[in-house]
């Protein structure tokens, strides 16, 4: 009896479809969100995550109405990002369905959200989401905004030591040098942060092949997240859970149909 | 007739959805009589247990609960809707214990365990009399929390480790209650909220 490791695809959803490209440009349609949860969802996800990726606020109507339909179908835990900037924000989100929520530009502009976040709605469905790359800060990982394009000289252990201390419950670290490269999750990286934090770990960034995805468990990720490896098909989510059983990880493998 | 109970905690839509899988007749309540009524009653909850317990005391939802027990109507509780039947709440308090629903005795003290809270899915230990385990007894539910009781206050108790042993259901009687969350457990959360269902 041990707590599984969880894979979680991610949809990157702007104006009601799923859509897919390599470090956020070349973006193509992939879909209907609600029907590509489904489809993960049958495939043994353990999770969902929708990242808003549309930058205008007027598109937010459309993203509350795809976690709605999503949440009347999809029962697995769903979480929701892209353009949260308060409390109110959340509460529309966790209405519609969504179980937790994740944060990420709007912290670092005001830190103060975290803990108005935590103390409303409990710890539990805050996930701070960590867009970090390598650089000469002090311990060599920097935050970055705006997709990994933009630098704010923020140490990345530092800002993941102070948002745990306001109270996020989970931190999502993608790593911006390793993202749609499929060469293999930051390793660095995610060793670096588990030193520091006493909160679940979800590894995002550079999944390519099926021992990429240990490599992140080995260092202490407790969960795995992935895009464009299940978005085009390299690997179905039940190939890698198998995969991840046969080398010993505990892992959720349903017989419920 | 399934009320969910509505005393202002997250994500009830889930729940009414997931319930409806089970049920042609789910809603929303924060009525005393409608609650009390109901053939079945769902209690959420997210958040703290003090929040909820002031969320809950609001509505008068420990009566209701109570009301009731007496007339021998099932309660199910899920997550922090389960911490809360229990008589004391050990979460952010400062000075002496916060104080619960009290259907059981026993305390909801933090988990012994190096990363918190407990988010994902595990197994359980389910009781060997199990009602909502029946046909699922090996199947992963979905848990988050960081708090739990760690005693059984009944027999029929269903067990979960992580960092420590702690109660992950209790079936008695006329309430029963999952530290997890089945209406986000996937299809084995469906099953267990079936097996409720039919119990009623």
């Amino acid at each position: 009896m041990t707590l599984s490791i969880r894979i979680i695809p991610c949809l990157d959803v702007t104006q009601g479809r799923v859509v897919k490209g390599v470090n956020f440009t070349n973006l193509v349609d992939a879909g209907d969100p609600v029907e590509m949860a489904s489809l993960y969802d049958l495939e043994g996800a353990d999770e969902l995550t929708f990242l808003d990726i549309s930058a205008s606020s007027g598109n937010r109507e459309t993203t509350l109405d795809v976690v709605r339909r999503t949440a009347e179908q999809v029962f697995i835990p769903l979480t929701v990002g892209g353009g949260i900037r308060s409390v109110e924000d959340v509460d529309r989100l966790l209405r519609a369905g969504a179980d937790k929520v994740s944060i990420n530009t709007a912290a670092i502009a005001r830190p103060e959200l975290i803990a108005e976040i935590a103390d409303r709605f409990g710890s539990q469905v805050l996930v701070l989401s960590v867009d970090a790359r390598r650089a000469r800060t002090e311990s060599g990982f920097e935050v970055t905004t705006h997709g990994g394009r933009q630098g704010t000289d923020l140490d990345a252990l530092r800002w993941v030591e102070k948002a745990c201390a306001l109270g996020v419950g989970e931190i999502l670290l993608n790593s911006m040098d390793a993202d749609g490269t499929r060469a293999g999750y930051d390793i660095g990286m995610i060793t670096a942060v588990r030193a520091i934090s006493k909160v679940p770990l979800i590894a995002s960034g550079g999944a390519g092949a099926l021992e990429d995805f240990a490599h992140a468990l080995d260092v202490g990720a407790d969960a795995l997240l992935a895009a464009s490896v299940f978005h085009f098909g390299m690997h179905r989510i039940s190939d890698v859970k198998r995969y991840l059983a046969g080398q010993g990880y505990s892992v959720r493998m349903s017989a419920t149909k | 007739m399934i009320a969910i109970l509505d005393y202002g905690s997250g994500n009830l839509r889930s729940a009414q959805r997931a319930f409806a899988t089970a049920s042609d007749e789910v809603f929303l309540t924060s009525d005393f009589d409608t609650a009390v009524k109901a053939d079945g009653l769902v209690v959420p909850g997210v958040g703290a247990f003090a929040a909820c317990m002031q969320g809950l005391n609001a509505i008068r939802g420990g009566e209701i609960i109570r009301k009731r027990l007496e007339l021998e109507r099932p309660t199910l509780g899920i997550c922090i809707g389960m911490q809360i039947l229990f008589s004391q709440g050990l979460e952010h308090a400062q000075s002496g214990a916060h104080q619960g629903v009290g259907i059981w005795q026993g305390e909801v003290s933090k988990i012994d365990a190096p990363i918190l809270p407990h988010m994902g899915w595990n197994t359980v230990e389910s009781a060997p009399d199990s009602t909502l385990f029946k046909g699922i007894e090996n199947e992963s539910f979905y848990f988050v929390h960081s708090y739990a009781v760690k005693d059984a206050p009944t027999p029929n108790a269903t067990w979960t480790t992580y960092g420590e042993k702690f109660l992950s259901a209790i079936e008695d009687k006329y309430v029963s209650a999952t530290q997890f969350h089945p209406e986000k457990s996937g299809r084995a959360g469906l099953a267990l909220i079936k097996n409720w269902v039919k119990s009623l």
